[in-house]
């Protein structure tokens, strides 16, 4: 009786194709949509297309990485839109002005000094949410999304709704190379696609390797029965909130410099795009359920879906009912993998007898 | 006095994944008449309550009303047939008021559209009368006291005329006077012809209100008869039998020094008083303690302050004579204090989880160098607890939703002992699993104390606290009422303690 417990029965665990399918769906929508441009818009394959696009996906990517941790942590986080306004303009301030006390003097940052800086903005706002959610019992939803109004008014604020021009930096603060942020590239791939490639190999590892990654699974999948494991289920909210914020802020930073400006009204409705990635990556909205490697190539279809239809010249309005489309197909796909999984494991379990 | 049978359950069986709660049983409900169903938490009462009341269908059986068989597919059903239930758990809408609560699903309308509030009011009023409770129709249900709550409830009933009422534990929240109130109404309804269907774990009351009584175990009638004659003895008898079932033979052991003490361990309650009241009690290594008492009696709560779960309960614990000052759930753990909950599913396991992930939620520090989790060391770790503990399993990595009760039960227990701990709390870690995996995890139970921990578990079922236990402790009411060794500790003294007393010595119910 024991000795079967450990070995799988080979009939019950065979390869299920309808589910391997199910399972892949994102990752076939993804070449699907993919093949499709590539005959149907000219130049989508050519190689300057490709870095354009993937700079474009790269902004939506990390949002989604920071909001699929949340989500899976069983919240939510609406304030990244408005971090990355909020931090974009902190950092064309710090490269303008530095910091000024009115002494008469200011402390000026060289770049890496600023990007440190902006990082904890970023990083300090995620704290901020976690504690009204952990310690003052907001629900998620709302604590975001007065967050997402405060950091955009705070933006607003910080120029009087003007942008800040010309972030070229100065030689003399160190501060000249800000824009390589955006613009310069290494070994032949974009900078900002390089940063995306590090902070999506370390969200991968912490959620598959580390105890970490495996808490927050619990706190989404059940607060209550996480707690009384002794997870610290507070500590693992407020790393989700603080990672999402340093996301944004990373994009915030980004952003400032491909323009080689900052404007106050940058990442308005980015936090829907992170979400939407997130989902049609498989996230459970209901927390628990969720990868990084999905959420990525969920950025990717929303990503080459938007900038293939511009290429084809299709209206921005048909683009978005097109998006919309989409999501709710990938959600409905969802629900009937999720059927299917628990029907292939009772069949499984069914099989071992009672 | 005739009193007609109005509803006949015949064959009746109701199974749950895991378990069979009812086995074929035979239930005649009389008219006119109070039937008192008596039977320990998990007997099946509840289940076939519900499955009168359209809650719940039978599995096999038939349901004779009027010799007629009926099919209730709906609660809705059932209560067009004249059945009404008022459930132990209040099914009120706090934010409501008390006549919109009585009138909930079948408003009084004029046109099918518009609320007709002044007529609801109306017939609350007059319910409330009848009731001889002074509430206004206009207040929230929130505002209300438990046990006016529970007046609301079966006011909800008697508002939709039923000819079969079912009070499930009715008196669990009222004060003496409102159970005197209750049982006035109950008498006026039994001369209406109302058959009245009465659970209680209050043996005396049952005595006092019943006119028939039907005993349950284990899903069995075990006994039904007019209630003439009828004692307190003979109650008991039926509801624990006659021999004790063959649970795993004692392997005798010396225990060791004590492991776990808790002092004047308090718990304040939600609506005022004390859930855990000044509980204290020592636990040696290698003992099982059982800890017995009625739903309600705070033993779930008590084994909640011990892990940590109430940061707000207050008293003084030690484990092996060092004081436990952590507060927090995990430094406790670490302590070497492991909690089975009592609700598997909402406080045991991550349900959409893997196996594997559920099993070394506790304990992830074992497989973890630095920051780095060693998967294949986690796996082996697992593969050994599921040999152990015999788990039914065709991968680790599926959902734990999948298994079974008792299965999902050993899985809950694995993750508890992979934490290594020195005390075990163990809440009902035999409900709602199968009697063969009920026998394991009794048997790991007690090769878990020769081990050396130290067990405190909680039950309802009088059988198991007298067969498992080397120490016994009644809890009523939050506090303790009783201790008994094994040898001294005999059936009727053991329900005795348990019963509610509201502050009379124990020994008046029984006499």
């Amino acid at each position: 009786m024991s000795h079967a417990a450990t070995h799988p029965p080979t009939g019950a665990a065979a390869p299920n194709l309808g589910l391997l399918v199910l399972k892949a769906r994102t990752f076939i929508a993804l070449i699907l949509v993919f093949a499709f441009f590539a005959v149907a818009a000219p130049n989508f394959l050519s190689a300057a297309n490709m870095v354009i696009m993937s700079k474009h996906v790269a902004l939506n990517a990390f949002l989604a990485i920071g909001m699929t941790f949340v989500i899976i942590s069983g919240g939510i986080d609406l304030s990244v839109g408005s971090i990355v306004g909020l931090c974009g303009m902190v950092a064309g301030w710090l490269v303008l002005y530095g910091v000024d006390f009115g002494l008469g003097w200011s402390i000026q940052f060289n770049t890496l000094e600023i990007c440190l800086i902006v990082c904890l903005v970023g990083i300090a706002i995620g704290a901020v949410n976690a504690l009204l959610i952990t310690r003052l019992n907001v629900a998620p939803f709302i604590a975001t999304l007065g967050t997402l109004y405060i950091c955009r008014g705070a933006a607003m604020l910080s120029s009087d709704g003007r942008t800040f021009p010309n972030l070229n930096g100065s030689a003399e603060y160190g501060s000249e190379s800000f824009r390589q942020i955006g613009a310069g590239s290494l070994l032949g791939l974009p900078i900002s696609i390089w940063m995306l490639i590090v902070v999506a190999a370390l969200a991968a590892y912490i959620s598959r390797r580390t105890p970490l990654g495996r808490y927050i699974y619990a706190v989404g999948g059940n607060e209550r029965g996480a707690a009384l494991s002794g997870v610290k289920v507070n500590r693992i909210k407020l790393f989700v909130y603080m990672f999402s914020g340093f996301c944004a802020a990373l994009v915030g930073l980004i952003v400032s410099s491909q323009l080689v400006a900052s404007h106050p009204a940058t990442g308005e409705t980015f936090e829907l795009n992170a979400i939407a990635a997130a989902v049609l990556g498989g996230t459970s909205m209901s927390g628990g359920r969720g990868r990084i490697g999905g959420t990525i190539i969920g950025a990717f279809v929303i990503g080459v879906l938007s900038d293939g239809l511009v290429m084809m010249g299709v209206s921005a309005f048909w683009q978005t009912v097109i998006k919309g489309l989409v999501i709710v197909a990938a959600v409905v796909v969802d629900q009937a993998q999720q059927k299917l999984q628990a029907r292939v494991a009772l069949q499984a379990q069914a099989a071992l007898g009672k | 006095m005739d009193h007609p049978v109005g509803l006949q359950i015949r064959g009746g069986t109701k199974v749950y994944p895991g378990t069979r709660a009812l086995k074929s049983v035979d239930f005649d409900l009389r008219m006119g008449a109070v039937n008192v169903l008596v039977g320990e938490n998990g007997a099946g009462k509840s289940t076939m309550m519900k499955v009168i009341a359209g809650v719940e269908q039978l599995t096999e059986g038939r349901i004779l009303m009027q010799d007629r068989e009926v099919h209730f597919r709906g609660t809705d059903d059932a209560r067009r047939h004249g059945i009404g239930i008022v459930f132990q758990e209040l099914n009120l809408f706090p934010n409501m008021t008390v006549a919109e609560n009585i009138f909930i699903g079948r408003e009084i309308t004029r046109g099918g559209v518009d609320i007709d509030m002044e007529t609801q009011r109306a017939a609350t009023r007059r319910l409330m009368e009848r009731l001889e409770h002074d509430i206004h129709p206009d207040t929230p249900v929130a505002e209300l006291r438990v046990g006016q709550q529970q007046i609301v409830e079966i006011a909800k009933s008697l508002a939709q005329d039923a000819r079969i009422l079912i009070l499930d534990e009715p008196t669990s929240a009222l004060s003496a006077a409102e159970v005197e109130i209750l049982f006035r109404v109950i008498a006026e309804l039994k001369r209406d012809g109302v058959g009245i269907v009465y659970i209680s774990h209050r043996l005396e009351e049952l005595i006092r209100i019943g006119d028939y009584i039907t005993v349950l175990r284990d899903g069995t009638i075990t006994g039904a008869r007019a209630m003439a004659g009828v004692d307190v003895p003979w109650i008991v008898r039926n509801m624990i039998g006659e021999a004790s079932k063959d649970f795993a033979k004692e392997v005798e052991h010396p225990f060791g020094a004590e492991i776990f003490r808790a002092e004047d361990v308090c718990l304040p309650r939600a609506g005022g008083g004390l859930a855990v009241d000044h509980v204290s009690l020592s636990l040696r290594a290698g003992e099982i303690v059982g800890v017995y008492g009625l739903m309600g009696a705070g033993r779930s709560e008590f084994l909640e302050c011990v892990i940590g779960r109430h940061p707000h309960a207050t008293g003084q614990m030690a484990i092996a004579g060092e004081p436990l000052r952590d507060r927090s759930i995990a430094g406790r753990i670490a302590r070497g204090i492991a909690l089975i909950p009592e609700d598997r599913k909402n406080d045991g396991l991550i349900q959409m989880a893997s196996i594997r992930e559920n099993m070394t939620l506790s304990s992830l520090g074992r497989f973890t160098r630095l920051f780095h989790m060693v998967l294949g060391a986690e796996r082996r770790g697992v593969a050994e607890f599921v040999k152990r503990l015999t788990v039914k399993i065709a991968s680790m990595e599926n959902p734990v939703s999948s298994l079974s009760g008792g299965n999902q039960q050993k899985v809950v227990i694995g993750k508890a002992l992979m934490t290594t701990p020195k005390v075990l709390l163990m809440d009902e870690p035999s409900r709602g699993i199968d009697i063969g995996a009920k026998a394991e995890v009794f048997r790991t139970m007690r090769q878990l104390a020769a081990q050396g921990l130290g067990i405190l578990f909680v039950t309802s079922d009088l059988e198991e606290v007298m067969a498992l236990s080397d120490r016994i402790i009644v809890m009523s009411e939050g506090r303790i009422t009783g201790e008994f060794d094994r040898g001294t500790a005999t059936e009727t003294a053991v329900i005795a303690a348990a019963a509610p007393g509201q502050g009379r010595p124990a020994q008046e119910l029984v006499a």
